[in-house]
């Protein structure tokens, strides 16, 4: 497989675009490997390209019920930021931001990195405060915030409705390094600087189960027939709890539907991400012009990937209450993902809880944004078998310890982080 | 998602607030083992892809606790029924 540049372009412009090879092999699977991964999304697959890249494993499969991609990386609104308050948090985040700046030349992919800015709007004194206290954070750990006062914000967005009656704009807290990423082009970039490096990547083939000696895991059932491996590592987001039930383990997560909304493309509007401070509603517009927005998640237990319409209309509600002008446009698109939200609103990256098990989940309704540093962490956990200080505090038995990562202060009830 | 409250009705879920997986209950604090029992009761699930029992509140109708039996495939509701007295390891229907 060639290396893609202007020279590969050129060169494949002028012979009809036929030397296009597949971006990876379409692999089957191995009797054992040194690592498997399983689950074929953003996560998993930066997970062995950071393996095979970084720590030189490189017998490694990938293994994907589906087809990669399938799951929350081809379902989330593409945010990319490091705008986290918690000292656990904000250091790994930021670390996932540095790594999207050198994404597409590191993965020799156009993975679309926009560092369009997002803007978290305030409505009163109060939050103006949280919010300068929360950039201040950001910037201990590294990253950049910018206060903005009313006018600051309306200079870049004219169109939000300063003078709401009930929520007037009075500012916002920029990071200017954020933005959106293709998501598609993510996980394909990754499948394909993975694969490059001898990675396996299997679609269609699920799990059904844990091959174990004693305690330990040491590989996995398919529909594709069992695979040894030295270490097993999970990351299969609102998957997690069906998968680890065959090894007797209940985790700290639960799952649950979040949806997203996409309107009718439109000319340039929206120059960056931005979320509504007295609501929960977000938007964003894609580079095909159609608005990307979203707001809470359902709220209930969900494994249908679909959701209902009482939240469709509280997303309505707050984009009216943001920006009026959404009520003119059509929607052209909803959908829902199944995602894994946990008991303090962070993630777990950990080894075990069994022995040559790995746990790599409770990403919440935010884990697109963590995907680089996810799979850079991961693979260090597997790898050396303890974690980085970037994901130290992303333990499993912080619940038990009473160190939780709690950065909405609202305790152990998922469906309120 | 409609929910037949048994005193109201079929209703939007949108009347009614949310608390989870019926089935922790709170252990006993003299219990020598409550530390893991607390750990269990309050953090982990479950989790079930399933048919589950699950605890609504109807706050937007009578206020009363309902548990309701889904399935989290589907949202397909099977029964609702009125929730009352929740001791360790037992659960009293009217």
């Amino acid at each position: 497989m060639s290396r893609y540049s202007v020279f590969s372009l050129i060169a494949n412009a002028l012979n009809g675009q036929k030397g296009w090879t597949p971006a990876w092999r379409d692999a089957v699977p191995k009797p054992s490997y040194d690592v498997i991964i399983v689950g074929g999304g953003g996560h998993g697959l930066a997970t062995a390209y950071y393996l095979a890249k970084e720590h030189g494993i490189r017998n490694v499969a990938v293994l994907e019920k589906g087809h990669i991609g399938s799951g929350n990386a081809g379902r989330n609104t593409t945010i990319i930021r490091s705008n986290y308050l918690l000292p656990g948090n904000e250091p790994f985040y930021e670390w996932s931001m540095k790594l999207w700046e050198g994404l597409e030349q590191d993965l020799n992919y156009n993975a679309m990195v926009s560092q369009r800015g997002i803007i978290n709007l305030y409505h009163s004194d109060g939050q103006r405060d949280a919010y300068a206290r929360r950039g201040n954070a950001m910037r201990l750990a590294g990253a950049d915030s910018e206060l903005l006062d009313r006018e600051q914000v309306k200079a870049l967005c004219p169109f939000l409705d300063f003078d709401n009656s009930r929520f007037p704009i009075k500012g916002g807290l920029m990071q200017a390094r954020a933005g959106t990423a293709r998501h598609d082009a993510v996980v394909w970039g990754y499948a394909r600087a993975a694969d490059r490096l001898g990675v396996d990547i299997v679609q269609n083939c699920e799990v059904t189960g844990f091959i174990r000696e004693g305690d330990a895991v040491v590989g996995v059932e398919t529909n594709r027939g069992p695979i040894r491996a030295g270490k097993v590592g999970l990351a299969v987001a609102g998957s997690t709890s069906r998968l680890t039930k065959h090894l007797g383990l209940r985790l700290p997560i639960e799952s649950h539907v979040l949806q997203a909304f996409v309107s009718e493309g439109l000319k340039p509007l929206v120059p960056g991400v931005i979320t509504f401070g007295m609501g929960h509603f977000y938007v964003s517009q894609s580079d095909k012009g159609g608005l990307v927005f979203g707001g809470d998640i359902d709220g209930y237990n969900s494994y249908a990937q679909r959701g209902n319409l009482p939240v469709v209309e509280d997303v309505a509600e707050g984009g009216m209450a943001l920006m009026p002008l959404i009520g003119r446009l059509r929607m052209l698109r909803s959908w829902g993902g199944l995602v894994d939200m946990s008991m303090d609103g962070s993630p777990i990256i950990d080894v075990g809880p069994l022995p040559g098990l790995f746990l790599n989940t409770a990403w919440n309704y935010g884990g697109f944004k963590a995907t680089p540093a996810s799979g850079w962490c991961f693979a260090w956990t597997i790898a050396k078998e303890e974690a980085h200080r970037f994901n130290a505090a992303f333990r499993l038995d912080r619940f038990r310890t009473g160190h939780v990562i709690d950065e909405k202060g609202v305790g152990a009830q998922p469906n309120l982080h | 998602m409609r929910i037949t409250c048994p005193y109201c009705g079929a209703r939007s879920s949108h009347e009614f607030a949310y608390l989870g997986d019926a089935a922790p209950t709170r252990p006993d604090p003299a219990d020598p083992e409550a530390p893991d029992a607390f750990n269990a009761y309050v953090y982990e699930r479950d989790n079930v892809a399933g048919v589950m029992d699950e605890l609504w509140y109807h706050s937007g109708g009578c206020r009363r606790w309902l548990t309701v039996t889904r399935d989290t495939r589907t949202h397909a509701i099977t029964a609702v029924r009125f929730t009352t007295m929740r001791f360790t390891g037992t659960e009293a229907a009217e």
